[in-house]
Order: structure tokens, then C-alpha cells, then sequence
């Protein structure tokens, strides 16, 4: 047996299926016992879990410390199937699915959310000896995607020395993988994680945060509703994705996104900014700035500081005038936690919470959540901000008076921007519309930033950076949300005072927009319900300018165990 | 049979508890999981029910005691109660359970109230018996192997 990095045992690929590593959910203690010892009986390893939160975080701390999950339907803190589509998208493994109540609909239900098998309680032992099954017929699927890709040369060369398959099939020039068969198709991932740990154990595609950026990007530019497997597979251009592997991403896409919606719908109050406990320190803290009156021309500095739910701070400074690629330079927070940073001139908010208020004076100036997609798209995680762009135009705005905060827009409004696809955005942003011109194109809205006032030093590039590092937060929404907060942010300092109607926005997001000039901004955002929605947040690629910490640093983020494999290889 | 006395009355207990109908299969397969690292499990697991599932009736009853009935929530926690009952194999327990939810689906809430009063009863009864039915156990010591009811 030979420990993965994760410390955790590798099953055992001599005595498969003994050794499956199974991860028991259900709130029922009685069942949970039950369970464990018939798991056990089948010489299974068990780990038994009471609460579906914490059944993913166990997922998410340990990527590959688990075959295969069975969870029962009814739990108190999630929703069984939401449970289900969360362990599809992020760590694609088998689910099965338990309850008394076996009722066609539901069992629809569940297999329409990926549940590989539903189970009637009471269960019978037989049925748990034949789990494994599952486990072994997704390998051997991905295995086929694998193969019935380009070549297994040029899989071969994805991973040298890494052999994909060691069947038999592997051919090609890489002896050390020719000599490797195996009896089962099984034994052949489990081998490939030991020999190389660092990739993800099984061959399978992996949904790295970039590549499901650039899936996320095909599916706004097709268009949400024609959408289709082979569309995105022929947009996205990578080798050796398989239009399998993307129908099946795609059905869970639209299942997150689905449920998002109906989140969201529910969600319509502005929530003041939570803390979030996180392990690391960070989070919970919004940038406060003062608004700050006597800002220098020339010098800018705005604070975007996100506290996603642990931790992830970034902050950016945008400098002012002189030094718009200030931000490039701008340290990003760690997404710890760090919070805000220094804003020189400005006063702090005064409260992390802060209701959108129309009234603020000056506050949003031109407040363009046009640049939530004003930069990168490819930042974009779940959340399409592509769509975002073309809403709104920012206006410049001068500052009425020195203080303006804006609210941050709750992350249920990141929830709603997630969920929409292009048009939602937009109801959004007529909110902020007040002072907005209209619709701009992101690089219309760059270019439209005039700068206003000798303290409008922020240029467009400026945002991008920002944008940027926004877009290094974790969760998916909350990135984008942060992209164009800070987006938004930045315009403010330009702008007049602008009323910046929030009322759109999400509970869970707020943006403080210190307007005014060099009102640093600070965009925080709450945690809340990330653990509801737990998304995997498809973190962006490290800033471009200056985010170079280890995509590991996401564990920082809100949900810290969640990350996705940082490398960019589809399959491992 | 039996030749020690213990186990011969064990016997005649778990046997008229399958034949009375308070137990079904799922209880054999309880008593099949107990095995050398966990002697008392069937114990062990009939003792955790009856803990975890009193929280589940007191907030059945407390439902029950604000009118209107809210029948969606009533359901819920009958479901979740009788996901428990069955993992011990608490057969007339069970059947109470469903017959209850029937009653909720309807929006009956005389059925309810009726069914939940015979539901605690069988309920009630059930404990006493195991209870018994183990304390016969622990004495007679550990049985070879689980025997189906005949």
C-alpha cells in the first residue's frame, strides 16, 4: 500500500473491492451505525459522517481519500440531491443514494442529479457488497473517454513516466508503462495515483479551474440555451476532452446553476456583512475605508478587500494617477484574510454594512458592474460575467461629497449574477443604473472611464489588475462579484456622486464604494451562504500581476478545503 | 433446542417477537452484523434508537399540539421517524408510521392524532419487551450464531 500525499491509504488494488473507501452520510445515528458495520463487513474502509457540510468538507480535504459516497436523501443542514450535485461537480464521484421513502418521483429525482443508485432503507448487506460496481464502472468509463481520445501517444505524453493505462493498451514509446498490466481496469488508476501524486489519481478529466473557466466561457458565447455538448467541446479546443466528459460537466453545470436560481429567488434581503470563522483568519473583514475627502489627486487608494468566507482577502490598491499600473503592483491580500490595506487618505467606512442606499450622495459614481466583465472573462468561474460586460457603462462621476459608501452587493446578488445567464445580469445593473449611460461592452466601458478629476487617476488598466485579482478569489461567484466590485470600486473614485441603487443586490454582497476621491473601496464579501452553496469555487488563475500565490491558497477562501487541481492537465 | 435455560427463554422471546409482528427481517440482519468485536450490537443499536428517536416524537407531539396542523412538517419528521424505526426492524412501529403519513397526506388530522396515540403505544411496548428481551441476553450470555425465526 503506498500513502498518497494526502496521507491517505490508496485502496488496496490487489484485494479490490476490499479496501473501497467509502464515505457514509446520513443524520440518522442509528443508521449511521448500522451502516458502518455492514461497510465494514464487506471489508470496506468507512468513515461516517452526520451532516452533509461536514461530508464535504471531508471530501474536499482529502481530494482523493474516497471512492464513492452514499448519503441518504433527507438531511437537516442540505438537501440530499444538492449534496449529490455538489460531489458530481466537484469531486465526480460515484453517490448512491439512500431513504425510506421509495417513491418513483424521488428516485427520478435522484438519478436525475447523477446518483449512480438509490437504496431503500432498510438495506440489505447484499446491496452494500455490490457498491463497488459503481466504482468500477466509472473507471473504466473514463478509461474508455480516455482511450477514445486522440491517441494514446499523445496521452502518453501528457504524463511521462505516468501511465494512464496499464492494461496492455498503453503502447506507445514509454516502456515503463507497456510493462505494467493489470488484471482489472481498476488497479490501473489506483497504481497511476501512487506513481504520481501530485496528479489526480484517476483518469479522468479533471476539472481544473481553468478549464472550467474556458467551459464556462464557451457555454456564454454559444449562448446558455443553445448550448450543447459538442459546441462547447469544438469552442474550448482541448485536446483530449471528449464530448462525453463535456456533456456530462455540462448536465452538472446546469444542475448548480438551476439550484442557484432558486437560491437566489429566495434570497432578498440585503444581509449585512457576516463574519465567517474561518480557520484562518481573514475573512470577515470588509475593507472599511473612509471616504475620504481630502484624498490626493494623486493618489488612489482603494482597498477591495473580499472577505470570502475564511479568508480570502484581496486587496488592491489602486494608485492614483501616477501609478495606474499601481496595481500591478498592488499586493494582493492574502486570501487569508487579509483585509483591507492601507488607504492612505481615505476614512474608513464606517460600517461593513451597508444597505445600498440610493441616497448616498456621491457614492457609486458611475458605478459600472460592467466591470464584472470588463476584464477577463477567462476569470470568470461558474458565474458567467461574460455576461455581465455588456450591461453596463460606467460613468464617471464626481464625488458630492467626500463620503460615499456603497454597499457591497450581497453575494446573493452574485448568486443571481451566477445564475442568470446573460440577461440576469442586467436587472442587476439597472439598479446601479442611475447614473449609468447604458450599455457598454467592457472595453467600451474602460474606455469610457474618463477621468474626471485630477483624483481620477485610476485609468482602465487599473481595473484589470484589479479585476484580476478579484477574480483570484475563490469562490466562483463571489469572484466575479469581487471583479466587479472592485471594478466598480475604482470607477467611483472617479465618478460623481452617483446613486448606485443596490437594492439588486444580493443579501450577501456588499460593496463599499468610498467615493469621492481615493475613497479606497473595499468590497467584502460576506460569507454567508457559502457553505450553502458551497461551490467549488473555481478559482481563477492566479492574478496576472501579481497573485502568485499557490492556488492552494484558496483553502484560505471561504471554503478553504475546496480546491481544484491547480495543474493545468486535464487528465491525471 | 436450547439446553440452558437463558437461551431456551431467549429463544421463546425473540420467536414471539417476530411472530407477534414487533420485529421483521431487519432485526435478523442486526443480530447477523453482531459478530465477536461488537457482541452487544444489536444492544447497542436498539438503545441508540430509542434515544435518538424520542427527540423525533417529542416534536411530533409538540406538532401536534399547534393547531392548525401543519401536515408538510408533521410528514417530514414522521419520515424521518420511520427511517429510524426501520433500521432496528420495529415492524408495527413502522406501519403506525406510514399509516400516520397517509393520514397527513389526506390532511387528517383526527387519523393523525388517533394513529400517533396507538403509534406511541406500540412504540412503548416494543422498548419493553427488548428491554427484557436483553437483559435475558446479557445473562444467557452470547448466542453462536442469529437464528431466522421459524
Amino acid at each position: 500500500m503506498v500513502l498518497l500525499e494526502s496521507g491517505f491509504s490508496s485502496p488496496r488494488n490487489d484485494v479490490f473491492p476490499a479496501g473501497l473507501r467509502v464515505l457514509v452520510v446520513d443524520d440518522d445515528p442509528t443508521w449511521l451505525k448500522i451502516l458502518e458495520k455492514m461497510l465494514k463487513k464487506c471489508s470496506y474502509e468507512v468513515t461516517t459522517c452526520g451532516l452533509a457540510r461536514d461530508a464535504l468538507n471531508l471530501l474536499r480535504e482529502k481530494k482523493d481519500g474516497y471512492d464513492i459516497v452514499i448519503s441518504d436523501v433527507n438531511m437537516p443542514d442540505m438537501d440530499g440531491f444538492k449534496l449529490l450535485e455538489h460531489v458530481g461537480l466537484e469531486m465526480d464521484l460515484p453517490v448512491i443514494m439512500m431513504s425510506v421513502d421509495g417513491e418513483t418521483s424521488r428516485v427520478m429525482k435522484g438519478v436525475q442529479h447523477g446518483a449512480c443508485d438509490y437504496l431503500l432503507k432498510p438495506i440489505r448487506m447484499k446491496e452494500l457488497r455490490n457498491i463497488w460496481q459503481h466504482v468500477f464502472r466509472k473507471k473504466i468509463h473514463e478509461v474508455r473517454d480516455i482511450e477514445s481520445l486522440e491517441g494514446i501517444e499523445s496521452i502518453q505524453m501528457t504524463r511521462s513516466g505516468c501511465d494512464l493505462f496499464d492494461d496492455g493498451h498503453f503502447l506507445g514509446g514509454d516502456d515503463t508503462t507497456s510493462g505494467r498490466k493489470r488484471k482489472d481496469a481498476d488497479n490501473k488508476h489506483e497504481d497511476r495515483d501512487l506513481s504520481d501524486p501530485s496528479s489526480t489519481k484517476k483518469a479522468r478529466v479533471i476539472w481544473t479551474v481553468d478549464l472550467h473557466q474556458k467551459f464556462v466561457k464557451a457555454v456564454n458565447q454559444i449562448g446558455f440555451d443553445k448550448v450543447g455538448p459538442k459546441k462547447i467541446l469544438d469552442l474550448m479546443n482541448i485536446p483530449r476532452l471528449t464530448r462525453e466528459n463535456v456533456a456530462s460537466h455540462l448536465q452538472k453545470y446546469r444542475l448548480y446553476l438551476s439550484r442557484l436560481q432558486k437560491e437566489s429567488d429566495i434570497k432578498n434581503s440585503f444581509i449585512g456583512m457576516k463574519h465567517s470563522d474561518p480557520p484562518n483568519n481573514s475573512t470577515a473583514s470588509f475593507g472599511l475605508h473612509k471616504p475620504s475627502n481630502t484624498m490626493p489627486d494623486d493618489v488612489l487608494n482603494g482597498t477591495y478587500s473580499f472577505p470570502m468566507n475564511n479568508s480570502l482577502v484581496q486587496t488592491v490598491d489602486v494608485k492614483g494617477q501616477g501609478d495606474r499600473h499601481g496595481i500591478a503592483s498592488v499586493p494582493v491580500a492574502e486570501p487569508k484574510g487579509a483585509l483591507s490595506k492601507d488607504i492612505p487618505d481615505s476614512h474608513k467606512t464606517k460600517s461593513s454594512q451597508m444597505s445600498f442606499d440610493h441616497s448616498l450622495g456621491s457614492a457609486a459614481s458611475g458605478v459600472s458592474f460592467a466591470s464584472f466583465g470588463s476584464t477577463t472573462p477567462a476569470r470568470y468561474s461558474w458565474t458567467e460575467i461574460p455576461e455581465i460586460q455588456s450591461k453596463v457603462e460606467y460613468e464617471p462621476v464626481q464625488p458630492e461629497n467626500g463620503f460615499n459608501q456603497l454597499p457591497l452587493p450581497e453575494p446573493s446578488m452574485i448568486e443571481k449574477e451566477v445564475n442568470r445567464s446573460r440577461t440576469e445580469v442586467k436587472p442587476l445593473f439597472d439598479e446601479y443604473r442611475s447614473n449609468l449611460v447604458g450599455h457598454s461592452s467592457p472595453a467600451d466601458l474602460v474606455d469610457l472611464f474618463p477621468v474626471q478629476s485630477k483624483n481620477q487617476t485610476l485609468k482602465n488598466q487599473v481595473f484589470d489588475p484589479i479585476f484580476a485579482t478579484k477574480s483570484s478569489i475563490k469562490t466562483k461567484d463571489i469572484s466575479q462579484n469581487c471583479l466587479a466590485d472592485s471594478e466598480f470600486a475604482q470607477r467611483n473614485l472617479n465618478a460623481t456622486g452617483r446613486e448606485v441603487t443596490l437594492a439588486s443586490l444580493p443579501e450577501d454582497l456588499q460593496i463599499f464604494w468610498l467615493q469621492g476621491d481615493g475613497y479606497p473601496m473595499n468590497i467584502a464579501l460576506q460569507n454567508f451562504d457559502f457553505p450553502e452553496y458551497n461551490d467549488p469555487a473555481l478559482i481563477d488563475e492566479t492574478p496576472f500581476y501579481s497573485y502568485d500565490a499557490p492556488r492552494l491558497d484558496h483553502e484560505h477562501f471561504f471554503d478553504p478545503t475546496e480546491y481544484y487541481a491547480i495543474d493545468q492537465g486535464l487528465f491525471v | 433446542m436450547e439446553r440452558n435455560p437463558l437461551r431456551r427463554q431467549l429463544q421463546i422471546m425473540r420467536k414471539s417477537l417476530f411472530d407477534q409482528g414487533y420485529l421483521d427481517e431487519q432485526f435478523v440482519q442486526l443480530e447477523e452484523l453482531q459478530d465477536e468485536s461488537n457482541p452487544n450490537f444489536v444492544e447497542e443499536v436498539v438503545t441508540l434508537y430509542y434515544r435518538d428517536s424520542a427527540r423525533l416524537i417529542l416534536n411530533i407531539e409538540q406538532a401536534l399540539e399547534r393547531k392548525p396542523y401543519n401536515f408538510h412538517k408533521l410528514d417530514a419528521y414522521m419520515h424521518q421517524f420511520k427511517g429510524s424505526s426501520s433500521s432496528i426492524g420495529a415492524k408495527k412501529v413502522k406501519a403506525e408510521s406510514t399509516l400516520f403519513r397517509e393520514y397527513c397526506k389526506s390532511g387528517n388530522g383526527e387519523g393523525c392524532m388517533r394513529c400517533f396515540q396507538q403509534l406511541k403505544k406500540e412504540y412503548t411496548t416494543l422498548r419493553k419487551k427488548l428491554e427484557a428481551y436483553f437483559q435475558v441476553a446479557r445473562q444467557a450470555g452470547p448466542m453462536e450464531t442469529a437464528c431466522r425465526p421459524k
